[in-house]
């Protein structure tokens, strides 16, 4: 066995990139484009942060007539107030993603902990955090989130409040219920009927077989929370509507489709779809390839 | 005798279910002597696991200990609060499993496990002795020091459960319950264990509880024998008694359906019928409905477990 091992770790990257399917099945695919498409945004939008140049026109500045159609000069062509769409497309997944990304780590450190520790202690706690879990989650998402927005007021961190306050019981219900089925496993009796401490067994028997699962409903919820954001930013919670934002984009651009000009909604709408179908992707193979028996997250 | 390393003490246990309370062990009461390997035998349902968990306080919810005692060493383990009895496990009893493809975490390597389990309850043992002690114990157990830092799956069925040995060894323990070690492995397999568990028997002198259903492993292994059945002890002896002189006729049906090449079909005999639901146990003698001797008594009342012949216990009215 230690053989095979040793020929498995001698093929190169290039080649387990392009041989993956055969040991994983179709999901490779979907995890490498999924995958492709996830890095390719993150690092675009890294660069967009330091360097303005990215983009053919400032994105917030006046750099043509009004309503342009897609052109040689504007790819994507420009909105009501000339502004270029494909220079705002570019800037506006900043806002996307730090609040996307920003709002999964919330509602990660919120409901992982408090999902181990309901599963593994049960009893009274694990009742009162299910039943407040549930009740979180029995809400409409967008309705929630769109309540606390309007509550917390505008701004990066707290629009990600508001969203991860809808995703935290996503995490405490898929970790808890791992942790009721991983607490029935034979190794961890084994380590009780060792003497194992019971935070010893927590942390390393039980938390690091979660960890898979947990891996996909991350970036399943970074492509949730992508919708989520634009959706907010398109009835106007959005965080400042003169920075580009692809929901508010389309919410200004929609009263122009009866006059037949289609660009300034059909494009950032095709960017959000990218991007949460390209995390969604990615987290949908992993979860095929990390646990194939995680059917329902 | 030697000394007394356990002794249970009208132990049972119940597993409250919806449709009724379940006593998955009734009325529990065994020695085990220093040193000897005791068997403790019957078909599945009839309360050896629960026996065995019951003795680590691990019982699975919501079986709990409903009466008794655990004397361990002197000392009423049920007198014990969890902390004082998880540091008792690992260090002084444990318990080899089952099913050694899944008795070791599969993140964990296997120096992981045993430097953890020695660093659990000797912490000043450093990560670099611990990893020594390890190795040498790997190695008493066949397995080579290189492979020390394999993850589970890395190893055979067999290499697991010589692991699973090492780290119910890697303390200096008292007591080992060994909850049906041979079930899934094939028969050589099988068979290098059981040598291999002999050998650190008698090596280390170490006092094994044996649980199986399996009648060979018992003749192979044990000193002596407990056949249990639905729950309470039915008969209790050396193994040679046991074999040569059984008086209980559950355990005269239990011998008596072994396949033997020596035997033609027709000697083969097959007990009929099947363990009782514990929800509703039979009246009497647990086991006379499927008795071929049952009198009228054995319906009505139920027979005590005493010391029959010298050294040879039976729950039985034939006895009387």
């Amino acid at each position: 066995m230690a053989h095979v091992a040793k020929v498995d770790a001698e093929i190169g990257l290039l080649a387990r990139f392009l041989q993956g399917r055969k040991w994983y099945g179709v999901e490779w695919y979907m995890t490498v484009i999924g995958g492709f498409i996830v890095v390719f945004i993150v690092v675009l939008t890294l660069l967009t942060f330091f360097t303005p140049r990215l983009a053919p026109y400032d994105p917030e500045g006046m750099v043509g007539d009004p309503f342009t159609p897609p052109s040689t000069q504007h790819i994507f062509g420009t909105d009501q107030l000339g502004r270029d769409i494909f220079s705002r497309i570019i800037y506006g997944a900043q806002l996307v993603l730090q609040v996307a990304l920003l709002s999964a780590v919330f509602s990660l450190v919120v409901g992982v902990p408090l999902g181990l520790l309901s599963g593994f202690l049960g009893g009274r706690l694990d009742r009162s955090l299910s039943l407040l879990m549930d009740s979180i989650y029995a809400f409409p998402g967008l309705i929630l989130a769109i309540a606390l927005a309007a509550l917390l007021g505008a701004g990066v961190l707290n629009m990600s409040i508001a969203i991860a306050v809808v995703y935290v019981p996503i995490f405490f219900r898929l970790v808890r219920g791992q942790v009721l089925s991983i607490k029935e496993e034979l190794y961890v009796e084994a380590a009780q009927s060792l003497g194992a401490r019971g935070r010893t067994v927590l942390w390393r028997y039980i938390f690091p077989n979660v960890i898979p699962s947990i891996v996909v409903v991350f970036s399943l919820n970074i492509a949730d929370a992508i919708i989520t954001e634009a959706a907010l930013a398109f009835i106007g919670l959005g965080v400042d509507p003169s920075r580009p934002d692809w929901g508010y984009d389309i919410y200004r651009g929609r009263s122009e489709l009866v006059g037949g000009r289609w660009w300034p909604v059909t494009f950032p709408g095709l960017a959000i779809a990218l991007v949460a179908l390209g995390f969604s992707l990615f987290g949908e193979g992993l979860s095929e390839i990390l646990n194939p028996r995680l059917t329902e997250t | 005798m030697s000394e007394p390393v356990l002794q249970l003490r009208h132990l049972s246990v119940d597993y409250p279910t919806r449709a009724g309370v379940v006593r998955g062990a009734d009325d529990i009461n065994l020695t085990v002597y220093r040193g000897e390997v005791l068997g403790l035998v019957g078909e599945s349902g009839c309360g050896k696991s629960t026996t065995g968990a019951a003795i680590m306080r691990l019982l699975r919810p919501p079986g709990k200990i409903a009466g008794g005692e655990i004397i361990f060493d002197g000392q009423n383990l049920m007198e014990l609060s969890a902390e004082e009895m998880r540091r008792l496990r690992g260090a002084r009893l444990s318990m080899i499993f089952q099913d050694p493809l899944t008795c070791l975490n599969p993140l964990q390597r296997v120096s992981d496990h045993i430097v953890e389990t020695i660093q659990t309850h000797r912490p000043e043992v450093s990560e670099k002795d611990a990893r020594k002690q390890a190795a040498e114990l790997l190695d008493r157990l066949g397995i080579r020091a290189e492979r020390l830092d394999d993850y589970p799956h890395q190893l055979s069925g067999g290499m697991r459960q010589r692991v699973m040995i090492g780290l119910a060894l890697a303390l200096n323990v008292d007591l080992i319950i060994a909850d049906e070690p041979t079930t899934s492995l094939d028969v050589i397999v099988e068979a290098q264990f059981l040598d291999q568990l002999r050998d650190l028997q008698r090596q280390f002198n170490l006092t094994i509880i044996l649980i199986t259903h399996n009648i060979g492993v018992v003749a192979e292994l044990a000193d002596r024998v407990a056949v249990m059945y639905a729950g309470k002890l039915m008969e209790l002896a050396d193994v040679r008694l046991l074999f040569d002189d059984p008086l209980h006729p559950y355990t005269r049906g239990l011998l008596g359906s072994v396949p033997n090449i020596n035997l033609t079909d027709d000697n083969l005999q097959i007990m009929g019928g099947s363990p009782p639901d514990l929800i509703n146990p039979p009246s009497g003698c647990k086991f006379h409905p499927r008795c071929p001797r049952a009198i009228e008594r054995c319906q009505v009342e139920e027979p005590s477990f005493k010391e029959v012949r010298p050294e040879h216990w039976s729950a039985c009215w034939l006895y009387e």
